[in-house]
């Protein structure tokens, strides 16, 4: 590993004016379990690396009942999936929360880290699009919002620019009779990098469905929003040829690739399945005598 | 580059020890502390033969830099055992022949104690998921499951001593 | 929970419960120390510099900038490396080719995979061993790759090894390094009485042992002209045998201290970094540790063979098998060496059938050299014939199991490759789980169904040297060469223990240096409690006859007057004078002085290992993922000295061979670069991807050993992949014949078949 200065910082101002000192060669450090293996591979080579987690906005987890929910970058998943208020209104969010590698992974990776990683198979970011969730993103000069959707720009890439950074993610209140669910496939049960993920956020009125989001992760450079099958689903009961024409629309949607976790053709048919499966396990929850997440 | 002087508590004793950034936590562990129990299997998260309990949380130590401990307390797999009492988990791998080769044994240790310390009675499938992070290739998992489940059942009775060696699954 | 079939006489004391492992303390404390724990004063580190390319020429190495960089001790490439003889010489259980060798440890005129060591850093730290790799300039002309057997085999593929000459072809370049040929009967008069024949053709993929300890050497080189290396290893002397024929000096000015070590498999009986690590020893005069990376290990160590696999097998309506025409090619890697010889002897060997032709070609392929792993070549060549096995009994209308028994090997079959098999278990595993709990249990649900499967393995004997040392207050040591991979500590003590009738805990075994004790064959060939346990065996019985001695000299009769039962010696003719070893023990300065034992074996009288596994599998047809829900092994043990380790050999080689069967996989890229070099994308089980495994221990006794001991560390890996395929053929109808049946095949497979059964409707009607 190549050698780099450590910084802690406790505010968010200092951390931006870090940035501001060592620009390009410098990156956050929030649970370290991507960014310490990229150093150690030479594929990230930064001079300066500032640790996230002594910063107070970063490390918040507040749910508020008018704006719903703020999830500071530097959040280890642990802390979002033990919080039983979270877990009750975002269970789509906790469902990748709970996936994301293994327990001594999910006791230090962040979902703010998952998605500031720009990987197209983060398990963290789908379940984040189909609830709505906005990055919220401070630089030198003022702080902007960008909806997560429109955050990974390309594999590794995302519209951070070097002196800024990702303070957290705001995630609306859902409404009344809506609910989510995130949904991978891994060859292994566990401990696994997502060959297909699938989240969904759905409202319900009774078992008609008056509005969907659905996301996908691992079918294309960056997460894909599937727009057509969750226009299809809208104003529908979600009987099974429902379900499987809207698995069809999201199949549609993805653009994947041959890698070595999988065919483009398998990814395909896999998000078919996927979403299928998620939109059932979502309004399965919505049912009254459902127990658990 | 310039080390710089970190104190933490390492298995309830005071620690201090210089690091350079770029040094893990499982490197001043094993390098500088000299506490070659926690191991090295692949320095990339996925074999948690490095588990440490970082703060009361298992993390691998291979994805922790020196520098961040400062302040923390680690509990390895050197700090399990009471002086020369072992614990009901170190017992229970015994009796139950939960280990072969060794290597994954103390990151299975630490994590199963990580797991007990939140949930004292867990479920066969709870203990697979909770040991997800740690590889092991010589036994199938089975007895080190079966090791789990015995050292739970034994601190729910509040006993850490163990039985008879002999004592342990005769057909 | 186990259940013991005991055949054997149950008089034993010690062996056959369950002590607690002697080494364990020092496990679950985190004390016991591995290679990579080691540290000396005044330590380098070594890095190895490696080839990014698949198959290339080395024009030019370019060293200076990297030597000029600070704590920069010594940088080492292929020439300083004499060039060994191009010729294959024997040591312990394989034989090496000494050029071979040293070309792998470092290239010389071409790289031939993906990590090929190119040149190797001695430096102050890591990091700077690190940097100087960065500085090292290498000029490579690139070669285009050979990654399978198919290319390898074809009349127009690059040849990888220019001076490379088999039997058959002469004077013509080939990658094609050996074809043996096994025949026995007339093949096609054989297939003529057949009355159904099945041909299949199968492919397995490349797999790695995945043990989780990296390779690892610190060597030290003092000026009397003697190095010591501390490794991780499965075989010590074969370490310091090799490291001298790569480095051309004496094996004798070596000594390898074995430490703990992290798994082997097989993977650990050959050499990477220790004569690279000694080589940087001698060149600065300072001990060099070196650890491999987990990328390193993957790509860089010995994986076992990828292979092509043809069967060809016919039986009479009642289920006899008359003929089988096996073909196997097996990549070896960058040099010779596949174990397909070793998979044609095992490939037909738990049936008694009278035509038999087998065809093995060893090939060579831009890959790792492989190195052995866990009953070499035989689970390729299994998942093959038992696959084929299981079709011819289902087309008989036979049930899996009577199949095996009506055809099975017993004593007085003829072994395919040799004489006819002395007593074996193979017909009472395949008893022992018929007459499961698990298989006579019902498998109800959707998509799940229930395959069995068999395998066999040589088991080895060779060469063991064992002491046994009485100390003063009566307890004994025991001391071998063999080091402890799996619980052949508690073996020993246990063998020593009921030779000496004292308790367990009375003997302290240990593992001791090359230098310490006679030459030992590697831990390999499950032989460890067979041979060691054997000199063991006779070492101890070396103590009672001289404790005997020492007995009679206090009892004033002759030795052969003295009678020797449960840890007592007594004079025949006057059973009221004895005296136990405790208190003979102390006697020993007065009548003689100390008593030690020993025995040097070669040994003979190996009994074979048979396994039969049965396997539940769900599979999710939208998906094509397999869940394995049940999982049984029986195997014969011979005598299970110490019943859980046993079983932990029969779980852990299952759980290998299903991970083999469903996920493990190397995967390259068109240019032969491995795209999954980290233990997330190389997928081995993990915890939850396992059931618990019920493990059946058959004795049937090996009449070659004193206690009837086989040896029981590899035959179970050997199963599982036929057993699952025939498991998956019964919940959703289809034969798979590749390795790993991952996801994407399965569900490839799947949908095809659903395809085919909407066009043909004579496919439909089958379904």
């Amino acid at each position: 590993m190549h050698e780099f200065s450590y910084h802690a910082p406790t505010s968010v101002n200092e951390a931006i004016n870090l940035l501001a000192t060592h620009g390009a060669k410098a990156r956050l450090l929030c649970g370290g379990t991507d960014l310490i293996i990229q150093m150690r591979a030479g594929t990230q080579q930064p001079s300066c690396v500032i640790d996230a987690k002594r910063i107070s906005d970063l490390r918040r987890l507040s749910l508020d009942p008018a704006t719903g929910l703020f999830l500071g970058a530097a959040v280890p998943c642990v802390e979002i999936y033990q919080n039983e208020a979270v877990a009750s209104r975002y269970p789509g969010l906790v469902d990748a929360a709970k996936l994301i590698g293994s327990v001594q992974i999910r006791d230090r990776a962040s979902v703010g880290g998952n998605l500031a990683n720009g990987s197209p198979a983060a398990d963290s970011v789908p379940a984040l699009i189909a609830l709505g969730a906005v990055a919220r993103i401070a630089g030198p000069d003022r702080e902007r919002t960008v909806p997560v959707e429109k955050f990974v720009v390309a594999p590794g890439r995302t519209v951070l620019k070097a002196d800024e950074l990702l303070v957290g993610m705001q995630i609306p209140l859902p409404p009344a009779n809506a609910s989510s669910a995130y949904l991978r496939f891994t060859p292994r049960n566990e401990m696994d990098i997502a060959v297909v993920g699938v989240g969904v956020a759905v409202k319900m009125s009774g078992e008609g469905c008056l509005e969907a989001q659905i996301a996908l992760g691992a079918v294309g450079p960056t997460q894909i929003v599937a727009k057509e099958a969750a226009t299809y689903l809208a104003g529908k009961r979600l009987d099974e040829a429902t379900l499987e024409h809207a698995g069809r629309l999201a199949a549609q949607a993805a653009t994947p690739i041959d890698d070595t976790r999988g065919t483009a053709e398998f990814r395909r048919h896999i998000v078919s399945v996927l979403t299928r499966r998620a939109l059932l396990a979502t309004a399965a929850r919505l049912r009254p005598n459902h127990s658990g997440n | 580059m310039a080390k710089t002087r970190i104190e933490a508590t390492i298995n309830g004793e005071p620690v201090e020890f210089l690091c350079e950034p770029r040094q893990s936590l499982l490197e001043v562990l094993r390098d500088v502390l000299n506490l070659t129990g926690t191991k090295e299997g692949c320095l990339t998260g996925d074999c948690g033969a490095c588990s440490v309990i970082l703060n009361g949380r298992l993390v691998c130590s291979c994805l922790v830099l020196g520098l961040e401990v400062a302040g923390a307390t680690v509990e390895t797999v050197e700090g399990l055992a009471a002086g020369t009492e072992l614990v009901p988990l170190q017992q229970a791998f015994l009796q139950q022949a939960a280990l072969q080769c060794g290597i994954c044994t103390p990151g299975f240790l630490v994590a199963a104690k990580a797991l007990l310390d939140s949930n004292p009675n867990p479920s066969e499938t709870e203990i697979r998921y909770a040991l997800a992070g740690n590889l092991c290739r010589c036994t199938g998992y089975d007895k080190i499951v079966r090791a789990v489940m015995d050292a739970a059942a034994l601190m729910r009775q509040g006993q850490g001593r163990a039985s008879s060696p002999m004592q342990g699954r005769e057909a | 929970m186990a259940t013991v079939t005991n055949t054997s006489n149950g008089t034993y004391k010690v062996v056959g419960t369950r002590p607690l492992r002697p080494d364990g303390v020092d496990k679950v404390t985190g004390r016991a120390k591995y290679g990579a724990d080691y540290s000396l004063p005044g330590m380098l580190h070594g890095k190895v510099l490696r080839s990014p390319h698949a198959h290339a020429r080395i024009k030019a190495i370019n060293v200076e900038k990297a030597l000029k960089l600070a704590g920069v001790k010594a940088i080492v490439t292929g020439r300083d490396l004499p060039e060994g003889e191009n010729k294959s010489v024997p040591l312990g259980e394989m034989s090496v080719n000494p050029r071979h060798l040293g070309h792998n440890i470092l290239a010389r005129d071409k790289v031939l995979y993906q990590g090929h060591a190119v040149a190797a850093v001695a430096a102050v730290t890591p990091y700077i061993a690190e940097q100087a790799l960065e500085l090292i300039e290498v000029e490579y002309e690139v070669l285009p790759p050979v990654m399978t057997v198919d290319e390898a085999m074809a009349s127009t593929a690059p040849i990888l090894d220019p001076e490379l000459r088999n039997e058959e072809l002469g004077d013509q370049p080939t990658n094609i390094a050996k074809h043996t040929q096994l025949k026995r009967g007339d093949i096609e008069a054989g297939f003529k009485s057949a009355e159904i024949v099945i041909e299949r053709e199968f492919r397995t993929a490349m797999v790695h042992q995945g043990y989780i300890e990296p390779h690892n050497a610190l060597a030290t080189y003092g000026s009397d002209g003697r190095g010591t290396i501390y490794c991780s290893t499965q075989g010590p002397f074969e370490v310091r045998g090799m490291s001298a024929a790569v480095l051309g000096i004496s094996p004798g000015s070596i000594k390898v201290v074995p430490a703990e070590i992290g798994g082997g498999f097989g993977g650990k009986t050959t050499v990477y970094l220790e004569p690279l690590a000694l080589l940087l020893a001698m060149k600065t005069g300072r001990p060099v540790k070196m650890v491999m990376t987990r990328a390193e290990v993957l790509r860089a160590s010995g994986p076992t063979s990828g292979s092509h696999i043809k069967v060809k097998m016919g039986c009479t309506r009642q289920g006899t098998i008359t003929a089988a025409h096996v073909w196997l090619a097996y990549e070896a890697g960058a040099f010779p060496g596949s174990p397909v010889a070793a998979a044609a002897m095992t490939v037909l060997a738990p049936y008694a059938i009278p035509n038999v032709l087998i065809d093995a070609y060893d090939v060579l392929v831009n890959r790792p050299k492989t190195a052995a792993y866990r009953a070499p070549g035989a689970t390729n060549a299994a998942f093959a014939a038992e696959s084929v096995v299981d079709e011819l009994a289902e087309r008989c209308g036979l049930d899996p199991l009577d199949f095996r028994i009506l055809n099975g090997s017993h004593e007085g079959t003829p072994h395919p490759a040799g004489p006819p098999y002395k007593r074996i278990g193979f017909i009472e595993t395949c008893e022992a789980i018929k007459n499961s709990a698990h298989y006579k249990s019902p498998l109800k649900g959707a998509n799940r169904g229930r395959g069995v499967a068999s395998g066999f393995w040589f088991n080895a004997g060779m060469q063991s040297v064992a002491m046994v040392h009485v100390h003063a207050d009566g307890t004994a040591s025991v001391v071998t060469g063999s080091p402890d991979i799996g619980g052949s500590r508690a073996s020993c003590a246990m063998i020593a223990a009921e030779v000496l009738g004292v308790d367990v805990d009375q003997v302290r075994p240990m593992v001791t240096d090359t230098d310490a004790i006679g030459h030992t064959d590697v831990t390999g060939g499950s032989r460890v409690t067979f041979a060691t346990g054997m000199a063991v065996f006779q070492a101890a019985e070396d103590v009672v006859r001289q404790l005997k001695e020492r007995a009679a000299k206090l009892f004033e009769c002759k030795p052969d007057e003295v009678e020797f039962r449960a840890g007592t010696f007594a004079a025949k003719s006057n059973p009221s004078t004895s005296i136990t070893i405790k208190d003979l023990a102390k006697r020993l300065p007065r009548t003689g002085g100390p008593v030690t034992g020993r025995a040097a074996v070669n040994a003979r009288g190996v009994g074979p290992a048979f396994a039969t596994a049965c396997i539940d599998v769900e599979v999710d047809p939208e998906t094509g993922k397999v869940e394995i829900l049940r999982c049984t092994i029986a195997q014969d043990a011979g005598k299970a000295i110490h019943p859980s380790y046993v079983e932990g050999q029969m779980q852990g080689g299952t759980a290998q061979g299903v991970g083999w069967a469903l996920n493990e996989e190397y995967v390259y890229d068109s240019q032969g670069r491995l795209l999954n070099s980290g233990l997330l994308d190389y997928r081995m089980p993990t915890c939850p991807d396992l059931p618990m495994m019920e493990p059946i221990i058959v004795e049937v006794p090996n009449p070659g050993h004193p206690l009837g001991v086989r040896g029981v560390g590899e035959v179970s890996i050997v199963p599982p992949p036929a057993a699952i395929a025939n498991a998956i053929y019964r919940a959703v109808g289809i034969r798979m014949t590749e390795l790993p049946m991952s996801p994407p095949r399965l569900l490839k497979a799947i949908l095809a078949r659903r395809a085919e059964d909407r066009t043909s409707p004579a496919a439909a009607a089958r379904a």
